[in-house]
């Protein structure tokens, strides 16, 4: 990264502490500041804390990019008179090419729980649930005992919190899918409104947030919002954890600016370090499986924030980069993408559960000029009536191949799944 | 007493003022906007999954389903855009995509006219058709005309039976009603109420008798007489509605607006008529 860029690791711990301290042990939490953000949010009003979330503009890390003060508050003003209120923590990360709550939960996994132990507080929950994706059961154990460290810490601050872990499927990872498989239901994606916030969780107040959002929200405690507001840009402060994978030297999770132009993160020599054999850079799908083919013409002009990238028609996501190289097909890639989505629809609503074999079908007999009219007629449907998220942005990353021919026009001796 | 509150709303151009709590699609109705729904049913709690009731709403990204989303105050909808249209002719290709044409499916055969959907649109691939499940005495199971409007499953659980036999199980184009492990009906949960027929909008639940009838094409609505009563097996009095085909019951429903049932029945009422038909003759012994 350039010196303008370079941030120091907040996210991610410094290598330093890493090396003085275990990841689940009181002195990492000191050694983090951890205890301090703790001591601060114990120290202050609801009122008060909420105002703090807000002033360190703090938005959802989980895809939604949602700010978090307004899901406070309304958790906070839900009428709950007699009821219970809860809090969840996000650990199902499913999308494809994501994997930073994975490293996240096992480098440092008391800067989320800290996290999760101020949203409480901050609005009133009275039980507080991870729901973590199977895959990494392995962390259920360190995220039982990283909340205990937590909870010596601030002897006030205990409230039960439970691990349930995900069952793998993707649809899971919707938030009120993932409150359905929590009550022990088929992991369905209920209709909204009501939000989670006013009927959530057993139809409760519940504030649900994303393992990364819940860490940002420990550093704002730690460092108060003037100092978290450092890095990153006006309108999207903080850092942000990226998953690079694909065609590069150096695959994995690295923690940059909001506002940092996309080929620093791929080319930097703490990031990803550049292209994999010297190779040409084709496309970077942006988001996740439901996110967005940039062109490396795009690549180069584009700085990662939400204004900056909506000119593309693209969105940060979960913060996945799969970097593609020229000589991979980007037919073929959507054709797995279209498998991905057929394979993980639940199948509750019409246009998610058939549109979505159908687009597979589609992508597995015919060309993408062949059929790019119904393609497009499909997509509509499914982005305009699905249910949830999955069918409304099934085909986002399908759709934005399709406007960018150059992508894949010029595949044309590929055969089947090429044009 | 409660003060009923009104919300006031405009549906494609006209204001209009409802109590709250209705939802979009009866709000709509009252401006004499019929609304298509495939899922919906009076007696069950929306189940949302069929899509055909989207309308659209001014701030909102998506198109709403108007059969459960709440009326709130200065809501603008249009029941009618091209967006609208489109969906909805969506969902009728999509589900005709994965049935043969000779489906007994009025309602979606219905919004296909309407929307002059091309069954063969999305007729890329793998279809539902599939063999017919013929394992009791009383009704037949023919998935191959499944919609997944999940009314048999509501209305087997909490919004009736409460007996809670079936369930959907399995993802994507592979999710199903089950009756746990893919039992046959005797060997599982089913207590043969028969309320899931009564709601099914397809074919696919359907009495033995009129499908046996509906085989041998002697099923003939117009020639079905039917007959109020009360059903003579225990106290609660349940009433029934007899549907007679040339002199002979062939089936049993219940009124959806009867105080009592309102419109479900168990299975002495719905399946135990064939004592009113029995060979007497031969019961004599003569």
């Amino acid at each position: 990264m350039s010196p303008q860029h370079r941030v120091p690791q907040r996210l991610l711990p410094d290598p330093k502490i890493v090396a003085q301290s275990g990841p689940i042990s009181p002195q990492r939490l000191q050694l983090r500041g951890l205890d301090q953000a703790l001591r601060r949010a114990w120290g202050m009003t609801v009122t008060r804390m909420i105002q703090e979330v807000q002033a360190s503009g703090i938005l959802g890390r989980g895809g939604a990019a949602f700010p978090a003060s307004v899901k406070w508050q309304s958790v906070r003003d839900a009428d709950a008179a007699g009821k219970l209120k809860y809090g969840v923590m996000n650990a199902d990360e499913s999308e494809p090419g994501t994997f930073k709550d994975r490293v996240l939960l096992e480098t440092d996994p008391l800067l989320p729980l800290t996290g999760l132990a101020i949203a409480a507080r901050g609005v009133g929950a009275d039980k507080v649930y991870v729901y973590l994706r199977g895959e990494y059961r392995h962390l259920l154990l360190p995220i039982q005992r990283a909340w205990e460290v937590v909870e010596g810490t601030v002897p006030e601050a205990v409230i039960p919190l439970e691990v349930r872990l995900g069952g793998g499927a993707y649809i899971a990872g919707e938030e009120t899918a993932l409150f359905n498989s929590i009550e022990g239901k088929r992991p369905e994606p209920r209709l909204k409104p009501p939000f989670p916030t006013v009927k959530g969780l057993f139809s409760q107040p519940t504030l649900i947030h994303n393992v990364e959002t819940l860490a940002n929200i420990a550093l704002a405690f730690r460092d108060g919002a003037g100092p978290f507001r450092k890095y990153g840009s006006a309108s999207t402060p903080g850092t942000k954890l990226v998953s690079i994978s694909g065609r590069v030297n150096r695959p994995g999770v690295y923690e940059v600016p909001f506002g940092i132009p996309l080929t620093e993160i791929i080319e930097g020599e703490d990031t990803a370090q550049g292209m994999q054999n010297g190779q040409r850079l084709q496309a970077v799908l942006l988001g996740g499986a439901a996110g967005t083919f940039l062109t490396s013409l795009e690549v180069a002009e584009a700085a990662y924030d939400y204004p900056a990238l909506r000119r593309f028609g693209a969105s940060i996501g979960s913060g996945a980069l799969v970097v593609f190289g020229e000589t991979d097909s980007l037919p073929e890639v959507a054709q797995t993408l279209a498998n991905f989505f057929a394979e993980e629809s639940c199948g509750q609503c019409v246009p998610c559960r058939i549109g979505t074999v159908r687009i597979k079908e589609m992508l597995e007999q015919f060309s993408l000029s062949e059929r790019q009219v119904d393609l497009r007629d499909l997509a509509q449907t499914m982005r305009d009536a699905s249910i949830c998220g999955l069918g409304q942005s099934a085909t986002t990353a399908l759709m934005s191949l399709l406007d960018r021919p150059v992508l894949w026009s010029k595949n044309v001796d590929r055969g089947k799944g090429a044009v | 007493m409660e003060i009923e509150e009104s919300r006031q709303l405009t549906i494609d151009g006209e204001v209009c003022q409802v109590p709250a709590g209705t939802t979009l699609r009866e709000a709509c109705l009252q401006v004499g906007k019929e609304i298509p729904a495939l899922c919906w049913h009076e007696r069950l709690t929306p189940a949302n999954t069929c899509r055909a009731c989207v309308v659209e709403l001014e701030g909102s990204r998506t198109l709403v389903s108007s059969c459960s989303r709440m009326v709130e105050d200065g809501m603008v909808v249009h029941t009618d855009t091209p967006r609208v249209l489109h969906a909805r002719k969506g969902v009728a290709e999509l589900l005709l995509s994965t049935m043969m044409d000779d489906v007994n499916a009025p309602e979606l055969q219905k919004l296909a006219q309407a929307t002059e959907a091309d069954p063969a649109h999305f007729r890329v691939g793998e279809t539902l058709v599939q063999p017919i499940r013929d394992d009791n005495d009383l009704y037949v199971r023919d998935y191959s005309q499944c919609i997944l409007c999940y009314r048999c499953v509501a209305v087997c659980g909490e919004d009736a039976q409460n007996t809670f036999a079936i369930h959907v199980a399995g993802r994507g184009l592979q999710a199903h009603i089950d009756t746990g492990f893919d039992r046959s009906l005797p060997d599982s949960d089913c207590v043969f109420c028969g309320n899931c027929v009564q709601v099914c909008p397809t074919g696919a639940l359907i009495g033995k008798t009129e499908w046996s009838l509906r085989q041998e094409n002697e099923w003939d609505e117009k020639k079905i007489q039917v007959t109020e009563t009360t059903c003579s097996y225990c106290g609660v009095g349940c009433s029934l509605d007899l549907h007679v085909l040339n002199g002979r019951i062939v089936k049993v429903t219940s009124p959806y607006n009867h105080p009592v049932t309102q419109g479900m029945l168990c299975v002495k009422g719905r399946y135990g008529y064939e004592y009113v038909q029995a060979d007497v003759a031969h019961l004599q012994g003569s």
